[in-house]
């Protein structure tokens, strides 16, 4: 128990939430974009490894850190178009066009690294983004560390959230894309087009989810690995169910989930590691995601149209 | 735009949108060839070769295709009643397991063992499914996810597996089972050729699976719920039971392709046993249309691309994840072009 204490109340342990949460919260925010307008995007997984990849891939062949997430973003959105265009106005099974687009960009990835780099066994490395020296705030003692001490990407996460709660709930726009995933008919009632805004909806959300996978190889680490996304994307589909929809409450659970995964990784370092297969510790994250689920089952606030092709003339 | 849909497609719209989209896969493969440099027909030849240029490669691609025909009819059987189980993987291995643990611990004899390895399986992989199932009609919780995040548990408890309980005293500290005794391995078909009884069980398993969807009150009921769930309710279909009675077929079907890997191939329980088995065989269902016949073609061509591009990669210095592309490829043009068979796309 003072193990897990001492962990708490060490300012390491809370850069790290930081850290471990920006990925997961780029992406959670790009998934809620999506399914608030009425599509599920099961691409998601694939969708972070392309941004991985092409985000660092930009940096290694010499291009700038901001170059190498605006590409990532690029990369996503044209995977996000794909996928919208084939679950739009084709309506096709949003199910299996997602494991389809993820099939489909986690393979061009990993094609793409194996083109450029035939012969490497160890990955390359890029210079990742530095922490953000923000005078006066990071020299605190502990709060210095624990919270200001993060990459810019990340404070672009935490604005993220802040920009799409805007959107969402301040915005004519908002008001029509969260109609377009509650009540398509009144949408279209409107004078408004429920295709375009959802395509639009799912090329943004794409493009963010990119980001995230692009936090884990320009922030997080500096090398792209085979399989480094690693479940995330399913874990964020997990933390919009978890966040009832609502970017604030998701940003919360991508927090307590950031939380855990951060606990575990320290636990495997104390008398727990020594007792305890590393193995369950790496559990915890896709268990927890489980629990979340069933928690949030009973009071889900599903968009009413989630999932649900919208044919114009159709009833 | 909208889909309107076609009163009377004709064959030309019918075979040709298909035949159209196996063009694009293929177009889209000389593309990602000639992006490596090499010649797209070239690469073609190799791939052909390397999965039917000999007697070799032909017995690889059985092989290769047996647990993607159980993976397959798994996702098939359960994706008509639009139970979405993404968790084969998961139960692969659950079986795999049950397989070895009964296989080297109870010291059985071969043709005893044989025959309760592999109900083990079943009702190993049955389980497994069987949870997300049940998340799923009593509390609405979304299989889709649960079924995924149970394929990440399930590795890890296979690694747990293989470094503690299970793992082989004389494996020179590899992460490997104990192998199974000779005796409780799936004999070869035809003695001399590489191909084991998993293969044959693989397609009596799609036999009888068409025969449950086509003979059956559940194969009706199965079809009912996955059209229309509201509508099979109000028809008095217990749609409850009947997803449950799915995700049990679907979850053991997945769960012997761990079995016949385990007892006709490799002989013993790794963590790198299946490389995405259970992934691919949605890609073989769908490709078959969700046709458990259909699923033993389908799980034969995907093969012969994996077996293909690999052997190709060596000679060519072409990436073999071009495999992977093409067939992701594959699955969204077909779904499409099977769309685009009964409806088209209309201004307005």
């Amino acid at each position: 128990m003072t193990e897990i204490l001492d962990i708490l109340i060490s300012a390491s342990f809370w850069a790290a939430v930081l850290r471990i949460a920006s990925p997961l919260i780029f992406a959670t925010m790009g998934e809620l974009i999506c399914e608030r307008a009425g599509v599920l995007n099961l691409g998601i997984e694939g969708i972070m490894v392309i941004g991985a990849f092409a985000g660092w891939m930009t940096v290694y062949a010499g291009g700038g850190l901001w170059t190498g997430v605006a590409v990532a973003m690029l990369a996503g959105m044209a995977f996000g178009a794909l996928h919208g265009l084939l679950t739009v106005p084709f309506g096709l099974s949003q199910h299996v066009v997602g494991l389809g687009i993820t099939m489909l960009a986690t393979s061009s990835a990993y094609y793409a690294y194996r083109l450029a780099l035939p012969e490497v066994t160890n990955p390359p490395r890029i210079a990742p983004f530095q922490p953000l020296d923000i005078p006066g705030l990071s020299d605190l003692p502990w709060i210095g560390q624990a919270l200001f001490s993060q990459t810019a990407l990340t404070w672009a996460a935490f604005a993220c959230v802040a920009v799409v709660t805007f959107v969402l709930f301040r915005t004519p726009l908002g008001l029509a894309l969260r109609a377009a995933g509650e009540n398509p008919h009144a949408v279209e009632a409107q004078g408004l087009s429920v295709g375009a805004i959802r395509m639009g909806a799912v090329i943004v959300g794409s493009g963010l989810m990119a980001v995230g996978g692009a936090f884990l190889t320009m922030s997080a680490f500096s090398s792209f690995f085979f399989e480094m996304v690693n479940g995330r994307g399913w874990i964020c589909i997990a933390l919009v169910v978890f966040g009832a929809w609502k970017p604030g409450k998701a940003l919360l659970g991508a927090l307590l989930f950031a939380g855990f995964d951060a606990l575990q990784v320290r636990l495997q370092q104390t008398g727990m590691g020594q007792i305890v297969p590393y193995q369950v510790f790496l559990m915890i994250p896709y268990l927890l995601s489980i629990l979340a689920l069933v928690l949030m089952s009973r009071r889900a606030e599903v968009p009413a149209a989630l999932m649900t092709p919208f044919n114009r003339g159709e009833r | 735009m909208r889909l309107e849909p076609i009163p009377a497609p004709g064959p030309a719209r019918t075979l040709g949108l298909p035949a159209l989209a196996i063009a694009a896969t293929v177009a889209v493969a000389a593309l990602l060839a000639a992006l490596a440099g090499a010649n797209p027909l070239q690469t073609f030849g190799l791939i052909v070769k390397g999965a039917a240029g000999s007697r070799f490669a032909m017995l690889e691609t059985l092989n290769r295709a047996t647990p993607l025909i159980f993976t397959g009819l798994a996702v098939a059987v359960a994706f008509r009643a639009k139970l979405w189980n993404i968790g084969a993987e998961a139960q692969l291995y659950a079986g795999a397991l049950v397989t070895v643990v009964i296989g080297t611990q109870l010291g059985l004899p071969g043709p005893l063992a044989i025959p309760l390895m592999a109900l083990g399986a079943i009702l190993a992989g049955a389980l497994m499914l069987l949870g997300p199932v049940l998340l799923k009609t009593r509390l609405g919780v979304d299989e889709v996810v649960t079924t995924l995040l149970l394929n990440f548990i399930m590795a890890l408890f296979i690694s747990w597996l293989l470094e503690g309980p299970l793992k082989d005293p004389m494996g020179m500290g590899w992460p490997k089972s104990p192998a199974l005794p000779r005796d409780a391995r799936l004999p070869r078909i035809v003695e001399g050729l590489r191909l084991h009884w998993g293969f044959a069980m693989a397609l009596i398993c799609a036999a009888g699976v068409w025969l449950i969807q086509t003979r059956t009150t559940l194969g009706y009921e199965i079809r009912a719920v996955g059209q229309n769930p509201q509508a099979a309710r109000f028809a008095g279909i217990p749609v409850g039971r009947v997803l449950v009675k799915t995700a049990l077929l679907s979850g053991g079907l997945a769960a012997l392709a761990g079995f016949s890997e385990v007892a006709g191939l490799k002989g013993n329980l790794t963590s790198d046993l299946s490389p995405g088995f259970g992934y691919t065989g949605i890609v073989v269902a769908m490709l078959a249309l969700l046709h458990p016949l259909g699923v033993v073609v389908s799980a034969l061509f995907v093969a012969g691309i994996f077996v293909g591009a690999d052997s190709m990669s060596r000679a060519a210095e072409v990436p073999t994840y071009i495999a992977d592309i093409l067939l992701a490829a594959a699955l969204l043009f077909m779904v499409l072009a099977i769309l685009l068979t009964r409806f088209r796309l209309v201004r307005g």
